[in-house]
């Protein structure tokens, strides 16, 4: 009850006309960011970050900042079914499971069917994804108030680890990926001592690689170009949507309650666990069309097929943030981006923030709530309009999207050289993306290196170097073990199957 | 002939592979090169500033050996096409002016090199007329000066040009 409690309160808070009118506003912006190519969930949060740094030093303004991002985080998952269904072009990683029967719909005639089941289905999966975060993140705060050093590394050790076991890509791809994240995270002045490494006397590498500019040219830079492979021209469906197909279509949604409820719980599980949205979704498509009558016909344009993936992506995206918010370990790039707008803004992410800033922590997850119903009503009524923005000549909107890319890499430090850097990421994400190097844990090794070295070295230092703090008690133990296990499990699956 | 010529493989996967293997080995050997200079070993008061990234870096290494030997192995059959000639020439004809575009922000500010940048890519691959390219690079800058400069009073950098117009 204390949750309902708390959640009222945030209601309280998230209701005001300024608020409403930055859900909106964020809403708009996110579908913009996740229909265009180059511009995702996470660098377009990215890039607008610096616009909030002005609006957080105001009274309840870090509120208002988190609900202006967090909306465009749900605007760009509602956003990228748009693109997937009327121009078989995933607008991101998510919901590429989308075009699967989505755009086959779209082919027939049912474009307006199949965005309605696509945005129907994303408002249930983030329903979902919310009411979790607002009844288990209490209760996951509270245990983790009292995590010692050993425990959050642990934790980080899991994180980390569950990308090996449970990522689509070959785990030594994974591992470079990572590592690679970690070092350049430690770049700079050690947090613990203060000694410069890896910076070969140099003044700009001082202040080390922001993540942010990571984000921007890995995901931006790395996605135009690899658009870029597939031509300059976009050909799609019409998209006509009224309300006699909304209509219809929300009378068959019930039919496939039981793949909803599968691809919501499967997500939810993905996006804590930090799986993420796009396992997740495949896996949420993968397990529909073997568990359907119509399995068979998966792919040729079924709306059940809409429904699996787009549920799944969105409960997964919605509850990476409990990680985020109750831990401080992001559960996606985009969570890790968010985290990194909490620190800017002075808050400090993890069990803490539930006690310190619950006007802050309830705001947001009211926020939620409220958002996603604006999203929902965003998409349906202006699905034309964004659908237009697609037909924007390449030649004139590419130019423009690197310019915000560079302009957002610009502002994180006010550096030239970060703008650079981007360029830097950008090829190395093209290349990686290609190459089947996952680029999530990359992102998330940069954001919570250090934290994760800090609280490795604090372990260390507690136990005078001895390891076996780790299995000290059953709770850092069974997280390590865990990690463990995730970890050789790509051996443990390859044994097992030499066995047979 | 063009057309088949856009279609021959510019890099092969196993090319492609062996070269961003032996890329991260570098970057893992350069994290080890330095993290031993300033000391990684353990000392009496816990582990020394370059220990973590020492570990990192070695790590990095050994993956990437792993990953380079891999595609060394790479059977024939599997050895795909990383990049045809053609998209390799539509990718290179948005990275190089990106390239010279970063290097004139650095020289002239965000503004105007933006406008040459926008104005470039329409004219050229968009075969736009000039007065479309200018309207539309022009009135992209201008938007972006007000919404940084103006309405979230966020400094963007500028150069020679703004001062001239005492925009600075």
């Amino acid at each position: 009850m204390d949750a309902l409690n708390s959640l009222l309160d945030g209601f309280a808070v998230a209701l005001t006309f300024t608020n409403i009118a930055l859900m909106f506003a964020g809403v708009i912006l996110g579908v913009i960011i996740g229909v265009l190519p180059g511009l995702g969930g996470a660098n377009g949060v990215a890039i607008l970050l610096p616009l909030t740094f002005s609006m957080a030093q105001t009274p309840g303004g870090q509120t208002s900042a988190i609900i202006l991002l967090s909306c465009i985080y749900w605007g760009a998952l509602f956003g990228g079914a748009i693109t997937s269904i009327l121009f078989n072009i995933p607008g991101e990683p998510w919901s590429v499971a989308t075009t699967f029967d989505g755009y086959p719909l779209a082919q027939k005639g049912r474009a307006g069917a199949a965005l309605t089941a696509a945005f129907t289905s994303s408002f249930f999966g983030a329903a979902v994804g919310v009411i979790v975060i607002t009844f288990l993140s209490p209760i996951v705060a509270e245990f983790a108030l009292e995590f010692g050093p050993p425990e959050f590394f642990a934790v980080y050790m899991l994180t980390f680890c569950a990308f090996i076991g449970m990522g689509k890509e070959p785990p030594f791809k994974t591992i470079v990926s990572m590592m690679l994240g970690f070092a350049l995270a430690a770049v700079g002045s050690d947090t613990v001592t203060g000694t410069l490494r890896m910076t070969f006397g140099t003044a700009t590498l001082l202040t080390g690689f922001d993540f942010l500019v990571a984000v921007i040219g890995l995901f931006g830079i790395g996605e135009i170009l690899m658009t870029l492979e597939e031509g300059l021209e976009f050909r799609g469906a019409s998209a006509k949507l009224n309300l006699k197909v909304v209509l219809e279509t929300w009378k068959e949604l019930p039919k496939y309650w039981l793949t909803s409820l599968r691809g919501a719980a499967i997500g939810c599980f993905m996006g804590i666990v930090p799986g993420g949205a796009t396992p997740a979704s495949f896996m949420s498509y993968g397990v529909a069309r073997r568990m359907s009558k119509d399995g068979d016909k998966f792919g040729e344009g079924m709306v059940e097929g809409v429904v699996a993936p787009e549920t799944a992506a969105h409960a997964a995206g919605t509850s990476a943030l409990l990680p985020m918010l109750t831990l401080g370990v992001p559960g996606s790039p985009t969570a890790a981006v968010l985290l990194g707008g909490l620190l800017i803004w002075g808050l400090e992410p993890g069990p803490l923030l539930f006690v310190e800033q619950k006007d802050f922590v309830w705001g947001l997850i009211a926020s939620m709530y409220l958002g996603n119903i604006a999203g929902l009503i965003v998409v349906l009524t202006c699905v034309p309009l964004f659908a237009a923005i697609l037909r924007i000549p390449f030649s004139v909107i590419a130019p423009i999207i690197i310019v915000i890319c560079a302009i957002g890499a610009y502002t994180v430090h006010n550096t030239t050289f970060d703008v650079y850097m981007m360029v830097v990421f950008g090829v190395v994400g093209y290349a990686f993306k290609k190459l089947a190097y996952p680029l999530a844990p990359l992102v998330l090794a940069i954001v919570l290196g250090d934290r994760a070295e800090a609280s490795f070295r604090q372990a260390m230092l507690v136990s005078h170097g001895d390891m076996s703090i780790f299995f000290s008690n059953k709770l850092v133990g069974g997280l390590t073990g865990l990690a463990l296990f995730l970890l050789f499990w790509p051996l443990i699956s390859w044994l097992i199957r030499r066995l047979r | 002939m063009s057309e088949a010529n856009n279609q021959r493989a510019a890099l092969s996967d196993k090319t492609a592979e062996m070269a961003v293997a032996g890329f991260t080995f570098a970057l893992g050997a350069i994290a080890v090169y330095d993290s031993w200079r300033i000391g990684a070993r353990w000392v009496g008061d816990g582990p020394q500033t370059g220990y973590f990234p020492f570990y990192v870096g070695l790590i990095i290494c050994i993956a990437s050996a792993v990953n380079f030997i891999q595609a060394l192995l790479m059977s024939k059959e599997k050895n795909g096409v990383f990049v045809e000639v053609g998209q390799l020439k539509l990718v290179l004809s948005v990275l190089v002016p990106t390239s010279v575009y970063v290097v004139l922000v650095a020289l002239f500010g965000i503004y105007v090199p933006s406008i040459v940048y926008i104005a470039f890519f329409m004219l050229w691959l968009g075969k736009y007329p000039w007065w479309k390219a200018a309207l539309v690079s022009v009135g992209t800058s201008v938007f972006f000066y007000c919404v940084f400069e103006i309405w979230f009073k966020v400094p963007l950098p500028k150069g020679p040009v703004e001062a001239l117009l005492g925009l600075d």
